[in-house]
């Protein structure tokens, strides 16, 4: 029985011919089921986003009465829901394109404070020895199961009336008004994002090659020389995988968004919008469809393109500890 | 097309502040660490070499480059932000959690007795229960399947990234997307929402799937599942792929069905990939919130912890039982965590 079958069996055939054919038989259908609950199983889960892809190109009327499998039947296809939902100017439009602005200003820093500020540290956690490093580094991977729940109604505290320990002030008041309020969300995604991405940057960096290392030293190289040129580029891919991750991340988040973002126009991201449409117009499938596919693109096209980084650091995360 | 330029450029102000501020923050750390150490070097140098000509000079002591200096600077920003960001908050919300709601006075354990006391609060907790169940559960079984039957299949990579997409989607897009596959109308009209589509052709009546309790619960978890899976199926993927080839060609020479092959194989030799993927969705599953609020605001007994603790903290400005949720829900994280760590660190011991 098995897989390969030579060539001067099949002459043999004809005396267990039966057997075999049976047992080739089922192992085709074998693979035939696996094949088709395959196919099903992909079916379920791409058609969702389909549907809803094609929705948000059908004409209100039609969306609103018809499913959208009927548009194979009949297309009818349509901008006008994007263009409401980007730049309409009726209060219940959307405004996306405003949105759409704070998303990636929120980002952008969002993902490069926590980037920089952990390479730094797992480099320093990694090849500079000093005493009770191992306790920082435990510390700092423990601080991951902590929920950021636990922080939300503390820090929002902080910003408004600073730190004071004893009468002694640690940090003032933020005071912040408008687009400064941004400052506040960074601030926040970088401190939630540091122990996982500690976690992850000190997985690669503490795998380079000791002698590497070792040879930079004897040559007299300082440790932000060593960072700077040779650790940076060789744990590059390593970056662009928490890059993503944490892209992923702000720009999808939505509680974090909430509390510290401020609900505005000014500051708060897509996400906000979108949940905020969601609830008072539920209905309004042209917006909601074309809404949601404003606010999932840009991390789609992230994904899809850099997807191979994105899984290599999914595997160094998970799958090694 | 009306979109006004001038509004935004406040905004990208303050964006080239921060990208400012971090540059001085990061470059500046980085010059000041490279520069100082090669300045005293360099006096260093000098003072060597005046004294060999001086003669009457004393050498200079020796300074070594100290290490932990160097450590200090590199882990100050990381360190600073995680304690005023995370370790002084999480100590505070434990604290005020034992207080009342506008954290004025203390209250002891009555947040704690009123999250089991108010039958909506237990609804909540059941909910909660229920997710953390189903979502790992369902979603690494689906992830499982999908990574053992599409392994070796033709279009391999494009299959796995049909399952995998979710990933990218936010949970308030994902919510969004599965409101319009539940979509309701009434009853004789024409069916805009697939699942009652789907019920209709088969002759049944449509329902308005996300008011019934306890089955709308269920159909968010579907949603959370429908992103999880993807996670799963990649890691798990990962893990059957690295099974040694001549592992899998014994067997095979041993005749064994595919069955046996994965029951007495693949499952074993990926059994810590596994536990590690089961873990990971049980956190995030504790601390979902996006799904629950975009799809149902918590209405309709759908409500778990995290929103509840939303809902309790920011909507009502009960700080004191808001914070009793969130270290409830860490409470409940804890021992998941510690199975993880002490599941690792038998494996490290193995490997």
């Amino acid at each position: 029985m098995t897989t390969t079958t030579p060539p001067v069996a099949a002459g043999a055939q004809d005396t267990n011919g039966p057997s075999t054919r049976a047992s080739r038989v089922r192992k085709r259908l074998n693979s035939r089921t696996a094949t088709v609950v395959a196919i099903v199983i992909a079916v379920v889960w791409t058609i969702p986003t389909f549907g809803l892809l094609v929705s948000s190109f059908r004409p209100e009327p039609q969306l609103k009465t018809t499913g959208w499998w009927t548009f194979f039947r009949d297309p009818q296809f349509t901008l006008q829901n994007y263009q409401d939902v980007l730049f309409g100017q009726a209060s219940g439009s959307g405004q996306l394109a405003n949105y759409f602005v704070n998303s990636l200003v929120i980002t952008l820093p969002s993902v490069l404070f926590p980037l920089a500020f952990a390479a730094l540290a797992a480099y320093a956690l990694a090849w500079i020895n000093f005493r009770g490093r191992d306790w920082v580094y435990i510390g700092i991977f423990a601080l991951q199961i902590v929920p950021l729940q636990m922080a939300l109604v503390p820090l929002l505290s902080f910003f408004s009336r600073g730190v004071s320990i004893g009468g002694v002030t640690l940090m003032p008041a933020w005071n912040l008004d408008g687009a400064q309020n941004f400052a506040q969300v960074w601030f926040a995604h970088t401190c939630f994002a540091l122990p996982f991405a500690v976690f992850l940057l000190h997985n690669f960096i503490s795998q380079l090659p000791k002698d590497l290392m070792e040879a930079a030293r004897v040559d007299g190289a300082t440790h932000p020389r060593i960072f700077r040129t040779i650790v940076l580029p060789l744990v590059a891919p390593a970056l662009a995988a928490f890059g993503i991750f944490q892209f992923l991340w702000v720009w999808n988040d939505l509680l974090v968004a909430l509390i510290f973002a401020g609900g505005s126009d000014v500051t708060a991201p897509l996400t906000v919008r979108l949940a905020e449409l969601a609830g008072t117009r539920g209905n309004e499938w042209q917006r909601l469809t074309a809404g949601a596919f404003v606010s999932i693109v840009v991390p789609l096209i992230v994904f899809l393109s850099l997807q191979r980084y994105f899984v290599r650091g999914l595997l160094a995360g998970s799958v090694k500890g | 097309m009306n979109f006004d330029f001038a509004a935004q450029a406040p905004k990208l102000m303050m964006l080239l502040w921060g990208l400012v501020a971090f540059a001085v923050v990061v470059g500046g750390l980085l010059i000041l660490l490279d520069v100082v150490p090669a300045f005293f070097a360099r006096r260093r140098e000098a003072q060597l070499v005046a004294a060999s000509a001086g003669g009457g000079v004393p050498l200079p002591r020796r300074t070594k480059p100290r290490e932990g200096l160097f450590a200090l600077f590199f882990l100050l920003p990381t360190v600073l932000l995680l304690m005023i960001g995370l370790v002084v908050p999480a100590i505070r919300t434990t604290l005020l959690s034992f207080m009342d709601g506008g954290s004025q006075n203390w209250v002891g354990l009555d947040n704690y007795r009123w999250m089991f006391a108010e039958d909506a609060i237990v609804r909540v907790l059941i909910n909660t229960l229920v997710w953390v169940t189903l979502v790992p559960l369902v979603a690494t079984g689906m992830g499982l399947l999908y990574a053992v039957l599409v392994d070796k299949a033709r279009l391999e990579s494009l299959a796995k990234s049909l399952i995998f997409m979710p990933m990218a989607i936010s949970f308030v897009g994902a919510a969004i997307i599965w409101r319009f596959v539940y979509a309701y109308r009434g009853e004789g009209q024409e069916q805009i929402g697939l699942l009652n589509q789907i019920v209709v052709s088969l002759g049944g009546e449509p329902r308005q799937w996300l008011l019934d309790s306890p089955l709308n619960t269920l159909l968010l978890i579907v949603i959370m599942v429908w992103i999880q899976a993807g996670f799963a199926m990649v890691v798990l993927s990962a893990a059957i792929k690295s099974i040694p080839a001549d592992i899998v060609e014994a067997a095979r020479l041993d005749g064994v069905t595919p069955w046996q092959m994965f029951r007495q194989i693949t499952v074993p030799s990926i059994r810590p990939a596994m536990i590690v993927v089961v873990v990971t969705i049980s956190i995030a599953t504790l601390k979902v919130f996006d799904i629950v609020r975009t799809t149902t605001n918590g209405n309709y007994d759908t409500s778990v912890i995290a929103n509840e603790m939303y809902n309790q903290a920011f909507r009502y400005g009960q700080n004191g039982q808001g914070s009793a949720l969130a270290v409830f829900l860490f409470i409940l994280v804890l021992p998941i965590v510690i199975f993880q760590i002490r599941n690792l660190r038998q494996q490290r011991r193995e490997g």
